[in-house]
């Protein structure tokens, strides 16, 4: 069985809508040297780089290359993995894969993304078929809104119940130092925003952030001798793929790549009730509506339940389970990083590393990653 | 280390300059249907996929979602590796090591018909102080090759000599598209790109798709009586910008074909490989790369290729398939490298199959302008 890879640092930008002191280079930068500051390493220490982005995004082909003044990947074993929003679990994930094939010791992963660069919603427009989708597709706005409906109308899902998604995400991204909106809002405030697609309002939906993130993942003997932290070791990890079409997937109601992902971590991690035994979920939530059907897909609630759920306060800081104390996407998207903060999150929890967004005691985390077209990576760290 | 990784399986389709019929999906439902039928393997037998392609060349955001109907990835483990196809070999080889996996279904493909690609490698360049000189690889290449060629006194008709020799034997190679007999002087007749490159001397954009599959040692028998193993890869990349790199070398080369070798246990790979497959985007990589492999020393690369060393009946074949030159699509030439040489090791490679019996050989891929990355595989049939 695989060889134990586990994470030993993370870093992360400040993040704006348009970061505009520093270019990509600089940007990704700032996100390596503080992992390597919060791993006490050196980047002579790191003996592979791994990177990804969306380079529609920027409009920077092979855009690894010309960041490897600021991932220090000069002369080093460098890949560029990338997938979408999925992109930065996907990094993650390759991390865990080279230190567990014995080849490497200790790996850079970074995900980053400056969409003030660019257009995003062009970028992601041209993600669909240009004679079957392209002229209906209107970016994700457009996909969550319809999605949303339609999870709305077959459960009751009320408007009020994802408000309280945006409540209590962005209550939480107070207490994140990196978090890119920082502002108290209201369940009053969500509804009575500027709507942008039946049933999608401002404050439902993700921002487009300017940031990056990078983790280190390593070996345990590495671990052990090189770096005072203690790991976040991967207990699980699952990737599903579906369809291209979106008029071919079930949207968010039983998100099927999710599902069977969550199906395969849990069996690795030999979690049965993961409600009870994960101690903190990093979800990466596009917009409010999709935190709470990712509740019913993850198993934290039956079908249909994830407005009770949320109404229940379990996923609130001081819940059984909290979801998303960074502030999670809804706060926070620099879309090639997103995912990859999800798993950073998730190990400064169960490193106890999260400062005051610390979930008391977490010794499991989970993250998810989403992207493509309804695509699922699922990580699930323990601590030491 | 677990067990070791076999390549159990190939599929390559004919790369053509255009291939106006198909959709990318029919691209790579070629390759993979045609491999797992070759094979005879399900495709509930694939645990996990790893593809290549680019979203810039594709002019498709997420490139990996247009095709996993045609790769089978429906609900399954995927990951797209954005560079060469050689690097997605490497990285299969990897999640097969890991221990979670015992399959793994590596896939590369490029529609370069559909893009104007000296626009789309012009986006590789930085926006603040390259991209507005209007440069790509191919006059990235020129500058490289100059370099090369001032720096040991090489002159131009060495290096015609080496793209002659390279598109003469892809005649013999029925999946590529630009071989046919070729003197030093066709070579030198052709159309001007960027100097000293002329036209068959530099990689043509085309259309094509190759699969590959890969199995853990416990399980590769189930699918092949001849597995090919994997036994070094190295990866390492060079600086961004030309300036700052000594272009005479390919220095990233060097160093991922030592990490490849000291994983093979490879001391002298002038004489313990059996035979090289290059990926030869230009006429002067054939000579500069045997260089930076260490087949030969500093500056030898012209003599190496005049002495008939290098030839497909010579003592150590370098590019017997006709390489890229031949005609190959980014992504798919790093694969297809690791294909050729697996036929050469197989004695599947028809017209193109060497007459030595080769035990030990070697792929290399790049990217990047002036190979920026690069990627070294060591494969054999022991």
């Amino acid at each position: 069985m695989a060889r134990r890879a586990g994470i030993i640092g993370t870093g992360q930008t400040y993040h704006k809508s348009k970061r505009r002191d520093v270019n990509i280079v600089e940007l990704i930068y700032e996100a390596v040297s503080s992992c390597l500051k919060d791993a006490e390493l050196d980047i002579a220490d790191i003996d592979a780089v791994i990177i990804g982005n969306m380079e529609h995004f920027e409009g920077v082909y092979n855009a690894d290359l010309w960041a490897v003044d600021g991932t220090g990947a000069f002369g080093k074993h460098a890949i560029k993995i990338t997938t979408g929003g999925t992109t930065g679990a996907s990094v993650a994930h390759a991390g865990f894969y080279h230190i567990a094939s014995g080849m490497f010791e200790a790996v850079l992963c970074i995900g980053w993304e400056k969409q003030s660069d660019g257009d995003t919603t062009a970028g992601l427009i041209f993600q669909s078929d240009p004679l079957f989708e392209r002229a209906t597709m209107s970016g994700a706005i457009g996909t969550f809104a319809l999605a949303a409906s339609e999870y709305m109308n077959k459960f009751g899902i009320t408007e009020e119940q994802a408000a309280k998604v945006a409540v209590k995400n962005r209550g939480n991204a107070l207490k994140n130092p990196y978090a890119h909106l920082r502002k108290a809002i209201t369940v009053e405030d969500v509804l009575r925003s500027t709507p942008l697609a039946y049933p999608i309002k401002l404050l439902d939906m993700c921002p487009t952030s300017d940031g990056a993130c990078a983790i280190i993942v390593a070996s345990e003997e590495f671990a052990r001798k090189k770096s005072p932290n203690k790991p976040a070791w991967f207990k699980a990890l699952a990737t599903r793929h579906d369809q291209p079409f979106n008029s071919d997937l079930p949207l968010l109601i039983n998100m099927r790549s999710l599902q069977s992902a969550a199906k395969e971590a849990y069996a690795q991690a030999g979690i049965i009730n993961p409600l009870k035994e994960i101690d903190v979920a990093e979800i990466y939530e596009p917009c409010t509506f999709a935190e709470l059907s990712w509740y019913e897909a993850l198993g934290f609630c039956e079908l249909g339940g994830g407005g009770r759920l949320m109404d229940s306060g379990a996923t609130e800081m001081s819940g059984e389970l909290p979801v998303n104390p960074s502030g999670g996407v809804i706060s926070t998207n620099c879309i090639g990083a997103t995912a990859l903060i999800r798993v950073a999150e998730a190990a400064m929890q169960v490193m106890g590393k999260a400062g005051e967004h610390q979930v008391p005691g977490a010794k499991i985390a989970l993250a998810t990653g989403f992207g493509g077209s309804f695509w699922t990576e699922i990580t699930i760290l323990e601590g030491d | 280390m677990s067990e070791r990784v076999a390549i159990v399986g190939y599929y390559q389709s004919r790369c053509e300059p255009e291939k106006r019929e198909d959709h990318i999906t029919d691209l790579v439902y070629e390759v993979t249907s045609g491999l797992l039928n070759k094979i005879g393997m399900d495709i509930s037998e694939v645990d996990n996929i790893v593809s290549c392609s680019q979203d810039f060349l594709d002019g498709r955001t997420i490139s990996n979602r247009t095709i996993p109907e045609v790769e089978g990835a429906y609900l399954k483990s995927e990951a797209k590796v954005a560079g060469d196809g050689v690097q997605a070999v490497f990285y299969g080889m990897m999640r097969i090591l890991s221990g979670k996996y015992k399959t793994c279904l590596v896939v590369a493909h490029a529609k370069m018909s559909e893009g104007a690609q000296n626009v789309i490698a012009n986006a590789m360049f930085d926006p603040f102080f390259q991209r507005a000189l209007g440069l790509d690889e191919t006059i990235a290449g020129a500058m490289q090759a100059r370099v090369y060629l001032e720096r040991y006194g090489i002159s131009e008709e060495k290096m015609a000599l080496a793209a002659a020799k390279a598109l003469s034997q892809a005649e013999k190679n029925a999946l590529v598209f630009r071989g046919r007999k070729t003197t030093k002087e066709d070579v030198l007749n052709s159309r001007m790109l960027a100097s000293p490159l002329h036209e068959l001397e530099v990689f043509a954009p085309a259309d094509g798709a190759c699969a590959l599959m890969l199995a853990t040692e416990s399980v590769a028998k189930k699918w092949t009586s001849s597995p090919v193993w994997l036994k070094g890869a190295g990866v390492s990349m060079d600086r961004y910008y030309l300036g700052d790199r000594d272009l005479a070398e390919a220095r990233a080369l060097t160093e991922a074909a030592s990490k490849a070798y000291k994983m093979a246990d490879i001391i002298n790979p002038a004489s313990e490989i059996d035979l090289v497959e290059l990926s030869d985007y230009f006429s002067y990589q054939l000579l500069q790369y045997p260089e930076a492999l260490g087949l030969c020393g500093a500056g030898e690369g012209a003599s190496l290729i005049e002495s008939g060393k290098a030839d497909a009946d010579g003592e150590q074949p370098v590019n017997p398939s006709g390489g890229v030159l031949g005609g190959n699509p980014l992504c798919v030439s790093g694969l297809n490298r690791v294909i050729e040489a697996t036929k050469q090791i197989r004695r599947e490679a028809g017209k193109c199959q060497v007459r030595k019996q080769v035990k030990t050989a070697l792929a290399q891929g790049s990217y990047g302008p002036c190979g920026q990355n690069q990627c070294v595989m060591i494969l054999s049939a022991i």
